[in-house]
């Protein structure tokens, strides 16, 4: 086993983002920021060579294949090897900046050939090598890197951006040619015929099968591990276990770097943490032989006590999941392993004691939003394969191709630059492919085998090792006065990320950012507090937080009108936030730092409420419902809800724009349409700009190798912060397309209009069709490709806001819960497709309908899921479908990319809460424990003398 | 064992083991719209006509399909000229991912071959066994519809 870190990719020396980073909550106790170097245990023995081909089984002892640690003696890729020990570091990034030097403005002439050179010759330099037995030095260099990193991030120095910034602010104009408007999918067609789009759909000569064995304990070390039975399997090519892969501690979570997520997962390890962790890999000519292979690898657990339940993961003597010396937190933040603890937030404004002395009624409640899966249709899967320049290639199903790339990197320690990463189309993502879980093994296998090689998740896998919503235990105080005002609330969440920590600090703090800032609160105390156990692992999940959060403070928010006899939609009208007004918590908590203050610039919450309220006929059913006789009653609920747009000052969108002759143009889009519908959406927000239509944009999105760095499909932000870039990048263009008609028409540019691909001079005399312009360009007179790129970083995450109403029916004898209708308002700013927005909503909406009603993970009491599959795992289908009424209500954002905000988030937050609100309604209980199944409705109107009539 | 059938019109015959299911058997001969969701039955992601009547590919032995008339969503329609299921799914905005499209556009093509003129009830159970965790089914149901009265006319 190697000594984790050394050859660790560190893009350093980025000042920018450096200086973005994190001021820690609280300081690290004795934080792992230096990774104790692991004295390796047990690593002298050679372990047995695991492959079962004759050149592979001549390869020398795995030792550790970090390729920096041991170059002679492990084959991952030849190539590799040979590269020096200190995988690219890469120089400054590339100033993007060289296109926007381009000139506008000269008139007469067609600017200057030298100036566009658009596509930087990105490769970034790598540092000086160092041979492998220079590795000491090495070590000490990267430790000194990271040394330094760190340092900056604590003294949190600002200093003033090298690229030039753009307007943070864009104006509405006159009118919308073709943002606002429902334009199809460009990629539609291909998709509803079955074009062969996805990552599994391509057809690689001698594609090797990957399958992972999945552990059966939720806790234990491995003692023993023998693979020699599975590699006589016929059609066996490779097995590899945890002594034949390099050690590196990492994060799966794809978010921005250093991630704000502890480095505690290891390719493979020597220890398991939860029923279907990783044991070994296994690569095969056919996916039986790698399934029996799987069977026949004999390993000797020593079973530990696990962790099963997270209100008890702290307890003193509670059995240490991550008990590895490797362990760390990346960034200088808490982190207590030894405790079980992984991760910790807390606020405070004012003083909440204060307010609740302060308050007519003070209410208290725990609820417990539970476990659930993402369930894209497609599973997780990616192929690796080497191309023709000996790189490696992952095609894989990720929302975060980048980071995909880094953290592939990362985790075998070979050179950034060697390898590439596609994202062909996705099959939905939630969050679950935010992380990467697949990508690691797959380069590892092609790497060592140079063969291309598939891994598919199962469902069943899906469902138990990929990743799941994080489930929580929120409990909640607020305090309130007879006229409605708030006085206090006091949030304290145990956030259960199970084995690992992906996620575990930023979806808890999202808790208190993404919900708490809707109303006015005299006093506020929030404590997050994330913690292991030994059940499957959370991660990002649409809603990311805010979910969990807003189902408990939208149903106490019930309780407290109830509390002062005033209408719950009255009482939330009194208390919402509103246009110009600010909170406290957008500064207090961000994304593993501080965040960033904000002033509200947009809402039509109002609108949401006063409209929803009409289709929901709130005036005539509130409380009606539950005095109808017989044994079924009804209610109404609702809530309100905000989420974010983008992470801001952390994350960076970028995209390139490229004219061709015939006047289209190719948009290379680093940010990541997962199904979404955003590479439509952000050639409409092109074609705005440039002055065409969303199919003149050829859009190609993502790929590590073609696109400009994107930081992925994830928080709410592609349309708010990738579309700014976007922006960026078509107004440099439509100002060089600009300057080229000027000479050629010769008149100022000042003169000219764009209109529908047609550049037109004064008074209509002089046209110039795009494609005249771009064959000028290209053919003529001072030739250069017109192009650019464009960059954006927000300053501000503003809120889409909605409000949600349910109506259902309780069937007080049997506890059947059922939506009749449901509604939900919208404020996205303003819509950049409204279809697609609806769709979000939509589709957001039912998820948390069905999370509400049916979606629940069962475990027996040794951790293991008992229902992995859509059978006894129900997530709602056409039959279920109750009436859907959504409609936007149109703002305009300032900060947002033709007043846009984000919309794909938001809604599936809306039905706990909503529901749980009209159940109330209805019969008068108060469900704190999710799924709202009819056993638990049953038992609770049981409890509550409730049942039947 | 050698499988003759009709796939998508064309004659087909394809060297197979005697126990692989239909969807690796139409996946492998070049039909990748057939889905994989689940390999279980229980996404309808895979699903496609056998002599007319819709079923899932991931448990349908391709052994069993001898002789038989495949559909797949390749045989629908093409980016030039598509289905009028198709057609409508673009305009609806009931593809988000896409991917359960060729397995709701065979159930749906199922439903209008039976009934030309179905009511959203009739959608809704049809194309029940067609998971979609995207769309939220209403784009959907709504793009069916659309589909049935332009069919009409
Ligand atoms: S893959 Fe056949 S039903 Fe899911
Ligand atoms: S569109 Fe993605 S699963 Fe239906």
């Amino acid at each position: 086993m190697a000594k984790p870190e050394k050859s660790r990719t560190k893009p350093t020396a980025r000042p920018a983002r450096t200086s973005a980073l994190a001021k820690g909550k609280k300081p690290a106790p004795a934080a792992s920021r230096k990774p104790a170097p692991a004295k390796a245990p047990a690593k002298k023995a050679a372990p047995r060579p695991v492959a079962a081909k004759p050149a592979a089984a001549k390869r020398p002892v795995a030792k550790n294949l970090a390729a920096t640690k041991a170059p002679a003696t492990k084959p991952l890729a030849k190539k590799s090897v040979a590269r020096p020990a200190v995988p690219a570091r890469p120089a400054p990034a590339p100033k993007p900046a060289t296109p926007t030097a381009r000139p506008a403005s000269p008139v007469k002439k067609v600017a200057p050939k030298a100036a566009p050179k658009v596509a930087p010759k990105a490769a970034p330099k790598a540092a000086p090598a160092a041979k492998a037995p220079a590795l000491k030095v090495v070590e000490k260099v990267v430790e000194k890197v990271v040394e330094r990193v760190v340092e900056k991030v604590v003294e949190r120095v600002r200093e003033p951006s090298p690229i030039p910034q753009h307007p943070l602010t864009y104006e509405r104009p006159a009118k919308f040619e073709v943002v606002n408007h429902s334009r199809h999918k460009l990629d539609g067609l291909a998709l509803v015929t079955g074009a062969p789009k996805f990552t599994a759909d391509v057809d690689l000569p001698g594609l090797l099968h990957i399958k992972v064995l999945g552990s059966p304990h939720a806790h234990a070390k491995i003692l023993d591990i023998d693979p020699s039975e599975a590699i006589k399997i016929p059609g066996v090519v490779a097995v590899y276990t945890w002594k034949d892969v390099p050690r590196i501690a990492r994060t799966t979570a794809g978010q921005g770097y250093p991630e704000p997520s502890p480095y505690d997962t290891f390719l493979l390890d020597s220890k398991v943490r939860f029923v279907g962790d990783r044991v070994a890999i296994v690569a095969a000519e056919t996916p039986e032989a790698a399934a029996e292979a799987c069977r026949r690898i004999r390993v000797n657990y020593h079973v530990l006590e696990p962790v099963l339940d997270p209100a008890q993961a702290r307890r003193p003597g509670a059995p240490i999941i991550h008990d590895e010396p490797d362990c760390r937190a990346p960034l200088p933040i808490f982190f207590d392993p030894k405790h079980n603890h992984c991760a910790h937030v807390d606020t405070k404004v004012g003083d909440v004691e204060k307010g609740f002395r302060e308050a007519d009624v003070v209410r208290e409640r725990t609820y417990y939003p539970h476990y659930a899966q993402h369930c894209p249709i497609e599973p997780h899967v990616c192929v690796s394969y080497l191309d023709e320049n000996d790189r490696l290639v992952l095609r894989t199903s990720t929302q975060v191709p980048f980071h995909a790339r880094r953290i592939t990197a990362q985790t075998l320690g070979i050179p950034l630059r060697k390898i590439r990463v596609i994202k062909p189309r996705i099959g939905g993502g939630f969050g679950t492919k935010q992380e990467v879980l697949l990508e690691d093994v797959c380069a590892l296998v092609t790497l060592r085998t140079r063969r291309p090689a598939k891994w598919e998740l199962t469902r069943a896998e899906e469902f138990i090792s990929a990743r799941t919503r994080h489930p929580m235990i929120v409990t909640i105080k607020a305090g309130v006065k007879k006229d409605g005002t708030m006085t206090a609330l006091s949030m304290k969440i145990t956030s259960n990320t199970g084995a690992y920590g992906s996620h575990a600090l930023t979806v808890v703090s999202n808790c208190g950012s993404k919900v708490l800032p809707l109303y006015k609160i005299g006093h506020i105390e929030f404590v997050g507090d994330t913690v292991y156990t030994n059940l499957p692992v959370a991660g990002a999940y649409r809603g990311y937080g805010a979910t969990q959060a807003a189902y408990a403070v939208e149903c106490m928010v019930d309780e407290l009108a109830e509390a002062i006899g005033m209408d719950p939609i009255t009482f939330r009208q009194k208390n919402h936030i509103r246009e110009g007004e600010t909170s406290p918590i957008f500064k207090a908590l961000g994304e593993g730092r501080e965040g960033v203050s904000m002033v509200i610039k947009s809402c039509g919450l109002a609108q949401c409420i006063e409209k929803g309220m009409q289709e929901i006929g709130w005036a005539a059913k509130r409380g009606r419902g539950r005095l109808a006789a017989g044994p079924v009653k009804r209610g109404v609920g609702m809530c309100c809800l905000m989420q974010g747009s983008s992470i801001p000052e952390i994350d960076m969108g970028s995209v390139f724009i490229k004219m061709n002759e015939d006047g289209s143009f190719n948009m290379l889009l680093g940010a990541t349409d997962l199904g979404t519908g955003s590479d439509t959406i952000l050639a409409q927000i092109a074609a705005e700009t440039l002055g065409c239509q969303h199919d003149d944009m050829l859009v190609y999105s993502s790929d590590t190798d073609f696109t400009p760095f994107d930081v992925g499909a994830y928080a709410s932000s592609t349309t708010y912060l990738s579309g700014g870039a976007v922006i960026n990048a078509a107004k440099q263009v439509r100002a060089q397309i600009l300057a080229v008609a000027a000479s050629m028409m010769n008149e100022p540019v000042e003169n000219l209009v764009i209109e529908n691909r047609i550049v037109y001079g004064k008074g209509r005399k002089n046209k110039l069709t795009f494609s005249q312009i771009c064959n000028f360009a290209l053919y003529e007179f001072h030739q250069f490709q017109i192009g650019a790129i464009g960059s954006h970083v927000t300053h501000a995450s503003p809120p889409p806001f909605s409000a949600h109403f349910a109506e259902v029916e309780v069937d007080t004898e049997t506890g059947q819960v059922k939506v009749l209708k449901y509604v939900a308002g919208v404020d996205c700013g303003t819509a950049i497709n409204p279809q697609l927005a609806d769709g979000q909503t939509q589709g957001g909406l039912l998820n948390g309908i069905s999370f509400a009603l049916t979606e629940e993970y069962h475990f027996d009491d040794k951790g293991r899921m008992l229902n992995p599959n859509f059978k006894h795992y129900k997530i709602f289908g056409t039959a279920d479908l109750p009436e859907i009424k959504t409609f936007l209500v149109p703002t305009y954002e300032p900060t947002g990319p033709y007043g846009a905000k984000s919309v794909s988030e938001i809604c599936i937050n809306g039905p706990m809460p909503a529901i749980a609100n009209a159940i109330y309604d209805a019969v008068g209980v108060r469900l704190t424990k999710p799924p709202f199944t009819a056993e638990k409705v049953l038992a609770a109107l049981k409890e509550a003398g409730k049942r039947g009539r | 064992m050698k499988l003759t059938l009709t796939i998508n019109g064309k004659l087909r015959s394809i060297e197979i083991a005697p126990n692989v299911m239909l969807l690796d058997v139409l996946r492998a001969a070049g039909y990748k719209g057939v889905k994989k969701g689940c390999g279980e039955g229980s996404c309808g992601a895979c699903a496609v006509l056998i002599d007319g009547r819709p079923r899932n590919s991931c448990l349908t032995f391709a052994a069993q399909c001898e002789g038989s008339e495949v559909l797949t969503v390749e045989g629908l329609g093409t980016p030039e000229n598509p289905h009028p299921l198709q057609d409508a799914f673009v305009r609806h905005g009931a593809t988000q991912c896409g991917y359960c499209n060729p397995g709701s556009l065979i159930a749906a093509k199922s439903l209008l071959d039976h009934t030309p003129a179905p009511t959203w009830e009739d959608v809704k159970e049809a194309l029940d066994g067609n998971l979609c965790r995207c769309t939220g089914y209403v784009k959907r149901i709504e793009a069916v519809l659309d589909a049935a009265s332009l069919g009409k006319k």
